[in-house]
């Protein structure tokens, strides 16, 4: 099969069948499709040619690690950064042909990167894009996971007792201090929520993703003085080699310029406090995460 | 109205003079010209500024007393998206550069105003690794010479960006491909060829200037019956790799063109191309008449990490020793002797887990825990390496060689892959290691000598950008968030920066105009001159 250059919409060349007895208007509609370059009967068309070929998902399968893997994790259970494929109802896909669409062009206002353009893998073919669709529906669950926790439970314990709204917003309702978690259940795993809730250091949260760099700000923690001695405490919005952007626990947002300070300490311990068994019983969590998980299928 | 014969002389001569210094602009660029490229500092005639990959600039009108007040002169936006690597040269006030997607252009130099624009259509089905880029023209006579996307060669004019001839290198559709700046060597052109990541059959060619005929080709992968054949299992040598996608350097004393090679294909995958796997990931030293090897260096046998060993090798003279100093993908420093290839040190300059012994020659080699597995396993540095493409300075007067550096870990996994033509053949994936620090990115200078770290600037987080070294005391690079700054070259301190606005993946240059300093780079879509007020 032939490359396509990434970044061009999905064409395919299929023919416009004529299926009922037609009259001179519904001719010329479909005349004026035939003209249009059949996109609209590209969808019913684009089946993947190669479901269900157990070759094509084995080959898949490397090519999965080879351009997936690193956000989505081997075995495309989600690997923090990406989402959790295998699930079977995905956000932002649901027939071959959007998934098709999707890695080739990616999805505009998150990490997803259009085809060849991430730095990892070299651009795949069409035959390529195939295959690891092929991959990960053999890697789907047959039925949707069920969440183990209560979400309306979950719900009440986000914004009242637990105090998650404290720092995070879902919905419009919460605070601004840590990372925005209303799509947080459809990009994580429960798993990945529960890890980053018990051991909230052992991997930073993602923040702003400027378009040309390799990777993200992360949520470090940050405590600086200025030249007038005094000190504010909070976490990395953005910074560079000069600057630095942070927002402190009043969700106070300060622009410094570094030279200008007397110190700059950064903290690899989250400012998010560690949520033990003893503060946040598995239970409780998990209706926490039910929660999350019916805000993020939204 | 009659002219006096002597107003007549008068306005003659004044038309002559208007003509010649408008000549002058497009003046010839001669092999003599290039070999004496220091006694015109105002130019900046090849990639790395002269034939032994320094990247030093002798103007130092722009010094450590007066860089913190320099400003922005001009910007010229290339249009084009992605990764912007072009170094830009400059011949007598008119600057060349090239941008993605098989484009070049000519600017004043003075103002950043187009003279001219080229922009070679690509075909839909180019298979480039690593994006649509390109690293730089080369000038000789009154050609201006690119490599393209689709493996073509061309020269255009000058002084219009016409095409003067079009030569067609490799088949684009097996993955070969340019992103390279060629080198014009005597009446020669010199390029290597992209492709280590599709499984090509690496190769350096040398094209006449003047017509385009290929002069000679060298495969970077020894057919059979040739020396170093051996070094490949079964038919493993046809898909062997071994790129030679950055631009070397010329010893004019000797007449060898020093080039480097990339990695074998697949390139993270040992298993089916046991053996040395040569000449991937080698200094190569060719007679630049015939492009035949006088003698080679492996850096890294049998590599499995796609530690290409592309960096730019930079001659330096010290001690009455003739050397070649490079900063390897792999972590270590290398000074070879350039006249025997033999190896005289190699020092770690960065985070390295791969090696902890060297052989009998002193060079690094792999142990036992270097090897990718199906499970995955940590390796530093990562694959990105602990340098890459970003080209490196050596500045005589300090004694010290910048080199941009990185350290980071990864976790190798293998994951086959049959050869099939023109698609990826890596055989491996990476993964950032998360149990390892996080990455760090900085710029470091180096004692060639001893190979020690004399300072270092640690960025906010790594950068792709090269550097340059100037007679006036400073060294320039750009970081990850856009930022250009200037450092003192003997402290490191920095002493100025400006905000570009985009990531840098290019290196700086630097070039004179009406005697007047400049520092040019690439950042973001554009290109960025700065100078005194």
């Amino acid at each position: 099969m032939s490359r396509k250059p990434p970044g061009q919409p999905l064409v395919r060349q299929s023919p416009v069948r004529i299926i009922f007895p037609v009259s001179r208007l519904t001719l010329a509609i479909q005349l004026f499709a035939l003209l249009l370059g059949t996109v609209w009967t590209a969808r019913a068309d684009d089946r993947n040619p190669l479901a269900g070929d157990p070759k094509a998902a084995k080959a898949g399968e490397y090519e999965f690690r080879i351009n997936c893997a690193l956000c989505h994790g081997l075995g495309a259970r989600g690997g923090g950064r990406g989402p959790d494929l295998t699930r079977a109802v995905k956000k932002y896909t649901h027939s071959d042909a959007e998934m098709f669409q999707v890695i080739s062009n990616g999805i505009p206002g998150t990490a997803m990167p259009s085809n060849g353009t991430n730095g990892q893998g070299v651009g795949m073919t069409d035959e390529e894009i195939w295959q690891i669709i092929t991959y990960i529906r053999g890697q789907e669950l047959k039925a949707p996971v069920k969440p183990l926790g209560n979400a309306t439970r979950g719900k009440d314990l986000f914004y009242g007792d637990a105090n998650c709204s404290g720092c995070h917003m879902v919905e419009g309702r919460g605070g601004r201090l840590g990372p925005e978690l209303t799509g947080v259940g459809g990009s994580r795993t429960r798993e990945s929520i529960i890890d980053s809730v018990r051991n909230p250091s052992r991997r930073l949260a993602w923040g702003l993703t400027e378009a040309t760099k390799e990777f993200p700000q992360e949520y470090e923690s940050v405590t600086v003085v200025t030249v007038d001695g005094r000190e504010i405490k909070g976490v990395t919005l953005n910074e560079d080699n000069f600057s630095v952007q942070i927002m402190d626990s009043s969700e106070q947002i300060h622009l410094l310029e570094k030279n200008k300070l007397r110190s700059l300490q950064k903290s690899r311990v989250s400012a998010m406090p560690k949520y033990g068994n003893e503060v946040l019983s598995d239970k409780d969590l998990e209706d926490i995460v039910a929660f999350l998980t019916d805000m993020g299928a939204k | 109205m009659s002219v006096q014969p002597w107003k007549r002389i008068g306005i003659i001569l004044a038309l002559w003079i208007i003509a010649l210094s408008a000549i002058s602009a497009y003046s010839q660029v001669t092999f003599d010209r290039l070999l004496n490229s220091a006694k015109e500092p105002q130019n900046w005639m090849t990639y790395s500024g002269d034939y032994s990959g320094k990247r030093f600039s002798g103007l130092g009108q722009v010094d450590t007393t007066n860089a913190r007040t320099l400003v922005a002169k001009w910007v010229y936006q290339t249009g084009a998206t992605g990764k912007l690597e072009t170094t830009p040269l400059v011949v007598d006030g008119i600057l060349y550069g090239t941008a993605q997607d098989n484009r070049a252009f000519a600017l004043d130099a003075h103002t950043g105003r187009p003279i001219w624009m080229y922009q070679r259509q690509i075909p839909g089905d180019i298979r480039p690794c690593c994006g649509r880029v390109n690293r730089g023209v080369a000038v000789l006579a009154d050609k201006v010479f690119l490599g393209t996307l689709d493996a073509h060669v061309i020269a255009l004019d000058a002084k219009t960006g016409s095409v003067i001839w079009d030569v067609v290198a490799a088949d684009y559709r097996t993955g070969h491909s340019f992103t390279v700046a060629p080198l014009a060597v005597k009446n020669l052109v010199v390029i290597g060829v992209s492709g280590g990541e599709y499984g090509v059959r690496g190769f350096i060619d040398a094209y006449d200037a003047a017509t385009g005929e290929r002069k000679w080709r060298f495969y970077t992968v020894p057919g059979p019956g040739e020396p170093g054949h051996d070094t490949w299992e079964g038919d493993s040598w046809k898909v062997g790799g071994a790129p030679a996608w950055n631009t070397g350097t010329y010893d004019p004393t000797t007449n060898q063109i020093f080039w480097p090679t990339g990695n074998p294909s697949p390139s993270n995958r040992g298993e089916g191309r046991a053996g040395d796997n040569l000449y991937s990931n080698s200094l190569l030293a060719l007679n630049a008449d015939t492009g035949k090897m006088n003698w080679y260096f492996q850096f890294t046998k049998h590599d499995e990490h796609d530690w290409d060993a592309t960096q730019v090798p930079v001659i330096i003279d010290a001690g009455g020793k003739h050397l070649i100093a490079q900063a390897n993908r792999n972590g270590f420093f290398y000074l070879i002797d350039r006249t025997t290839g033999k190896l005289i040190s190699a020092n770690a300059y960065g985070k390295t887990t791969w090696s902890d012994a060297k052989d009998s020659e002193g060079r690094p080699v792999a142990n036992k825990n270097a090897s990718p597995t199906l499970e995955g396993h940590t390796v530093c540095p990562g694959a990105l390496g602990t340098t890459n493409f970003m080209a490196p300075t050596y500045n005589p007067q300090a004694g010290l060689f910048y080199v941009t550096a990185r350290d980071q870990c990864d976790i190798f996994s293998t994951a086959p892959q049959p050869y099939e033509a023109g698609h990826a053949f890596y055989g491996s994936a990476y993964f950032p290691s998360e149990e390892a620090e996080p990455y760090r990115g900085f710029l470091k200078a180096i004692d060639p000598a001893t190979g020690q770290v004399k300072w270092k600037f640690e960025h906010t987080s790594p950068t792709w950008s090269g550097v340059l070294s100037t007679a006036g005391g400073l060294v320039f690079s750009g970081d990850a968030e856009g930022n250009f700054i200037a450092f003192n070259a003997t402290s490191g301190k920095a002493l100025w920066h400006f905000q570009m606005g985009g990531a840098v993946y290019a290196a700086p240059m630097a070039f004179a105009v009406d005697g007047k300093e400049y520092v040019a780079i690439a950042a973001g879509s554009a290109v960025y001159a700065f100078g005194l007020p």
